[in-house]
Parts: C-alpha cells; structure tokens; sequence
C-alpha cells in the first residue's frame, strides 16, 4: 500500500470520527414489554413522541411476547449480565421481582436524577400494589386495571331492568335476581366472569376488606398463609355453583380471558365481569347490541364496600447499567407520567390515567360525560383509602397460587368438590408454595 | 490376504472431524442436561442469585403430591391413547393407501399434510371443532344429539379432545412409515398367498403384519416419545392442563411450574422424573416388544 493511500484512509477514519462525535449517538434505552396488538401501537407512539421531543436518550421498546415470556426472557438476560434497563412485569410478578436483588426502586432512581416527584398526585391504590414495606414506590406502575362488572342493555330491556348505577354498586342478591330473569329469556347463561381468581376471589376479597393472605396479604413478611376459606368467600363460590346448577344463572367460560369475552359478544351471556381494559376489545368488536359498565356487586351486609384491587402491570428497572443510562431511564419515567401521555393511554386502551392531574383534565374536558362507563373502574378504585386487606397482594410463587384457585375452582364447577373442599385444598396447597418461596429467600 | 485399508493414517484427523459433533451435542445436550439434575437438587431464586442446596427436598415434596402422581397416571392414560389411536389409524390409512391406484401422489400428500401443521396450530383447529361455544361439531353434536359436549367442564370431554388433536397430528407420521414399510414387502409373497386361497385378512394378518413389526416397533417407540414431549402445544392451545387439573400431563406442568411458576428447583426434579420415565419405558419396550419383532433381510 503507497503511502498515499494510507494517509488517505487516515484522514477519512479521522474525519469519520469527527462527525461522529460531533453528531454523538443518544443513549439507547431498552424497554421489553408485553403490550401487543392496538396497545402494542399505543405504546410505540409514546416511545416515538418521547424520542422526537430530545436528542439525548432513544428509548427502544421491545414486545417480548405474554407477561410471564417477558419476564423469562428478563431473567435470562439477567443471567446472561445483558439485562434490558427497563421491563415490564405484570402485578402477580411483584413479589418475585422485590426479592430479586436486582432492581434499582423507582423511587430511588427520581431522587437520585434529581426528579422531585408528588407521588400523592399520584392514584394510590394503585401505588399501594408497587410499595415495599417503608411504603417506597419500588416500580413504576404503567397499565393499571380492575375489574368492573359489563352488562348488555338490549339484554336488561328484554328481562325488564333498567340501567344499573355506575357509582352505586348493586348487591349479589339483586344480581341474583337479574341472572335469573335474563335466564328465564333463553340465554345460554346470565353471568360469565373473566380470570375467577383475580375477580371472584382477589377482588372480591378486597371489597369486602376480608385478608387474602396472613401478614397484610403478604406485604408484611415473607411467611404467609392464604386465608381464603373463609366463610364469606366460600359463600360467595356456593352460591355461585348453586346459579350454575339452577338454570343456568352462571356458567364457566373457560380459563382464558378470550373464553368469557367471545361468550359475551356473542350474547351468550348478559352480565360479564372482567377487566376495564376489555373496554377496547368490546368498543372495536360488539355492533349488535348496546353494552354499558357498572362496579362490582358487593354483598348487602357490606355498607361501605372498599376499593377494588388492580391488575396489570409496572416497569421495573434493573440495576447494573451506567449512570449516564439511568438518567434517561428517569427523565423516561418522568415522561410516561405526563398528563397528556397518561390521557391517551387512558383514552386508547381503557386502563387508568395513573396521576391525578390526567384524571381531573380529563374530568374538567368533559371527557366522562361522553364516555361515563370509562369512569366506572376509577370510582371503584378510589372510593375509599385501601386498607390492609384491599391494597393489594404481595406474594410469592403467586402465579403458581392463581393457577392452585383455578384449578380448585373448576372442580367445583365440575362437581368434583364442594366450595369449601375446593378452597380449603387451595389453601392448602398454596401454603407450600408460599413456605417453599419464603425458604428460598431465607 | 486382504488388509484393511484405513483412509486416515493418523487418528487425530478423525477425531478432529467428529468434533464438532461431539460438541453440539456436548453444549445443546449433556450440558443442559447435566444443569438439570444439579438444579434438581438445588432451591433457587428465578434470577438464580441464591442457591442453596438441599438433597433430594425436590423429589420428596414432588412425591408427596398427590396431583404429581395423578398427572402420571393422567401421562399414562393420554400417550396410550395417543400411541392406540395414532397407530391404528395411521396403519389402516397406510395399507388403504397402498392399495389405491388413482391419484396416489395426492392421496398421499393430503394424508402427510397434517404433520406439518405445528401442534400450536393444530390444537387451535381441533377448538374451533370442539369449543363448546363456537366449535362447530360441538354445535352440531348439541343440537342433533343433544349430547351435552363440554370440554371446558367435563375430564372426559377434554381429554378425549386432546388426545384426538395429538393423534390426528401423529397419525400423517406414522402413516408414512408404515406406507414406506408396506411398500417394502415383496408383492410376491403377498400374490402367493392369495393364490392358496388365503383371504384378504389373513394375508394381513400372517404375512404384511409380521413382516411389518419392525416398523411397527420403531413407531410405537416414536409415538409414546411424541406424545410425552410434543403434545405440549396442543394442551397448551387446547385446555392449558384443564379442567381442574386433567388433562395437566407431566411435560406442561414442567413448564407450568417451571417457565410460568419460576419454581425452578421443582420443575428441574420434575424433568429428571420424566427423562427416568421415558428412558425406562423404552427399555421395557425394547425388553419386551422387541423379542416379537422380525427382522429380515
């Protein structure tokens, strides 16, 4: 090679690195979630708008399939020292992800970047779910849900019953009586409910301020016991074999969330009760009928029903990356809670506006009247302050317990076992799970 | 005399060449294998931070399960099934094959088809069949024979539809095998029989099958791994181990605890109880069965 030539490929590399430091790459931020579909589209537009408006950071988000791939891809790359900086954990996961060690508490990450944020302006019961025990927000809550309880009107004129309240919530007895006269139409059945175990059981406790675990429902330590043989919730599951067994008053749909959903589109059933963010699903697929929201039954000796619980999930951050990453980690974090953002959230997908500045914008645009039913899961979450029994649930191995009460809960469905075997068995075998995870940390 | 002549003087060249076998498997096989059994013994956290090791803790909770020992016999019930109903089936279709004249080619494609469908895939078409809501059979078997269908509620029902989704994805495998293992026996033989008079059944039954039994053997081997492995998808797209539990065969409760749950201690026992399984049920087939089969040629 002449010397010509060698200068002039070290002029370029010279003059390449010039551009390149002048025009400096930002920070790339990697985000891993879970949103798929219309909310997957949402989520991209608040990642392109929070890249347009600087030139620092570039945040890219990553949908790494169902919540529970999510987190297995997580660990993995955890594993492997290539963990993401932020990652998106659904509510059942919290426990696992605050004991990991591996996580850098949200609220420590806003003081340390020099964020001073009011979290009272934030919604606390959904806060409460991502708190540890100093009540510190350990992660950031994103997509937040509760179940609200859907019904079709063309169905209710037809039985004769009127529109239901959106703040007063009917009693299980008054449902009773409404399943009955929507049966008595032909109907395949009159109420169908959505993951039994995060509505009938979780909520259901909540609302009712019975504990679902010992220990706060776990907030308060690692050795916990379901409590959920109770009387009142092995009432609750009774009395809604009995609605099965009595002309079809209640029937299962089936243990995936689309099973209840395509039951209820499909007229089958006229009172449905799942998450608030079907709200979507249902605007963008029921042509035929008219459908409307209203809270949750509670039972007639509850005057004063307790807020629901949520479900969802929040952003975690990792730790083990530069400073100079976490910085825009914050100012991201920072971001997704700006008014505007958490109003099209809202607006788009259904689940909760999570600051109070975006709800009350929108309260004062007259959003609600439009559309009163998106206001029905809010009301339901916020009535009252959450107490140890309704601001949530924090334990271990919880997956696996959901899938214990699902299956328990299908053999009493099936007639295998009675309300209260099905329970006391899942206590039972949820206490092993929970003494087993409480070990694993000791 | 002759000498074998060796193509390699040194034996170096040669262990160079197997190599990088040797260590595909090495990595992909005995590796994951070994972090198995050594995680089986171990209580860990998902992010694998802390470990301790605790003996055979794993295997003495897993045993004193009784829905860990239900959903062996539930194992057992769902790949016997599988292997009876794939093999009869893939067996009839191959000598009904064998025998037709007409559009061979595309008899043969449309019958090899379904294993090409991924069971994911497979299990979502056998729902849209049997769902009790929109299965369209379902439906149908509702309102002709009022026959109350309902795999969401009933064991019976799901497991029945599960097993149905599996074979109907074995059955395309094993019928290649057998066509394959028809079209080796010596049309002579057959023509022989007939012309001493023996009849279609009897020319089946004494000269096809026993010459068949190797065949015959390798598929059952095949199928019983098949359906202890590969049927994941289909219970995963079909009853997700429902309802309450029955059809939770002992590869998607693995993944449950282990992928889902995060129990990985567990899951780990757990796979080492299937590998012990499947590794003794094939040495008890090739025990017992084999002795039974033919080989010739």
């Amino acid at each position: 090679m002449s010397f010509k030539r060698i200068s002039l490929i070290l002029t370029l590399v010279f003059v390449f690195s010039f551009i390149e430091s002048a025009f400096a790459k930002p920070i790339e931020i990697h985000w891993w979630h879970a949103m798929r579909g219309s909310r997957g589209e949402v989520v991209q537009k608040i990642v392109d708008d929070f890249n347009k408006s600087q030139s620092d950071y570039k945040v890219i988000a990553t949908y790494k399939g169902e919540y529970d791939e999510v987190l297995n891809a997580a660990i993995a790359a955890v594993r492997a020292g290539k963990q993401p900086h932020i990652i998106q954990v659904f509510e059942v996961g919290t426990q696992t992800m605050m004991m990991s060690g591996m996580v850098y508490p949200v609220y420590k990450l806003m003081d340390d970047y020099g964020y001073k944020i009011d979290w009272s302006r934030y919604l606390q019961p959904v806060l409460s779910y991502y708190v540890n025990e100093d009540n510190k927000l350990m992660s950031m809550p994103f997509n937040s849900s509760t179940p609200v309880m859907y019904y079709n009107v063309d169905m209710f004129k037809k039985a004769g019953i009127g529109r239901l309240s959106k703040e007063k919530p009917i009693t299980w007895d008054e449902l009773g009586e409404i399943t009955e006269k929507i049966a008595k139409l032909g109907v395949k059945g009159g109420l169908v409910t959505a993951w039994q175990s995060w509505t009938q059981i979780e909520n259901y406790s909540a609302i009712h301020d019975l504990p679902f675990a010992t220990k706060a429902n776990g907030y308060e330590g690692l050795d916990v016991q379901l409590t959920i043989n109770n009387d009142k919730v092995v009432n609750h599951i009774a009395r809604l074999k009995k609605w099965m067994d009595d002309g079809n008053r209640f029937f299962y749909g089936g243990q995936k969330y689309q099973g209840p959903k395509s039951e209820f589109i499909a007229q089958n059933a006229g009172v449905y009760i799942d998450s608030i963010s079907a709200i979507a699903k249902l605007q963008s697929s029921v042509k035929d009928f008219e459908w409307d929201i209203a809270p949750l039954p509670v039972e007639s000796w509850m005057a004063e029903p307790q807020n629901s619980i949520i479900g969802g999930a929040s952003l975690w951050v990792f730790k083990g990356k530069k400073k100079n990453e976490y910085k825009g980690v914050a100012a991201f974090m920072k971001y997704l809670a700006n008014t505007d953002v958490q109003i099209l959230w809202h607006k788009e997908t259904g689940y909760f506006p999570i600051t109070l500045d975006a709800y009350e914008k929108l309260k004062s645009e007259g959003y609600y009247e439009k559309y009163p039913y998106q206001e029905v899961g809010i009301k339901q979450l916020t009535r009252r302050n959450p107490t140890k029994s309704s601001r949530g649930i924090r334990l271990g191995y919880f997956v696996q317990i959901r899938n214990i009460i699902n299956e328990e809960l299908e053999l009493v469905w099936n007639g295998k076992k009675t309300a209260k075997e099905a329970l006391d068995s899942a206590v039972e075998r949820s206490n092993i799970k929970l003494s087993e995870f409480a070990k694993t940390y000791k | 005399m002759l000498r074998k002549r060796s193509y390699f003087k040194s034996k170096g060249l040669a262990y160079l060449l197997v190599l990088p076998q040797i260590i595909i498997t090495a990595t992909f096989f005995y590796w994951p294998a070994i972090r198995g059994i050594v995680s089986s013994f171990m209580r860990s956290d998902p992010f694998g931070l802390k470990s301790t090791f605790i003996w055979f803790d794993n295997y003495i909770n897993l045993f004193k399960d009784p829905l860990y020992l239900k959903s062996i016999v539930i194992t057992l019930i769902f790949s016997g099934s599988v292997a009876l109903l794939s093999i009869s089936c893939g067996l009839f279709l191959a000598s009904m094959a064998n025998r037709a004249l007409r559009f061979t080619a595309l008899t043969r494609t449309l019958l090899i088809w379904p294993y090409a469908v991924a069971p994911a895939i497979s299990g979502i078409l056998w729902l849209f069949l049997l769902h009790p809501s929109y299965g369209v059979v379902a439906i149908w078997l509702n309102r002709v024979f009022g026959l109350n269908w309902n795999p969401l509620l009933s064991s019976r029902d799901a497991m029945l539809m599960v097993v149905l989704a599996s074979s109907w994805k074995n059955i395309s495998y094993n019928f290649v095998f057998f066509l394959a293992g028809l079209q080796a026996i010596p049309k002579s033989l057959i023509e022989a029989a007939a012309m001493d008079g023996a009849s279609p059944f009897r020319r089946f039954w004494s000269i096809t099958f026993p010459l068949l039994s190797p065949t015959m053997f390798f598929v059952t081997v095949m199928t019983i791994i098949f359906s202890f492995f590969e049927s994941f998808g289909v219970i995963h797209a079909v009853t997700q181990g429902g309802p309450g539990g029955s059809t939770n065969i002992l590869v998607y409760k693995v993944y449950q605890d282990g992928f889902i749950g995060l129990n990985l201690g567990s899951s780990s026992a757990q796979s080492v109880v299937l590998m012990l399984l499947i590794v003794f049920i094939t040495i008890l087939q090739f025990k017992f069965v084999e002795r039974k089969v033919q080989y010739t040629g």
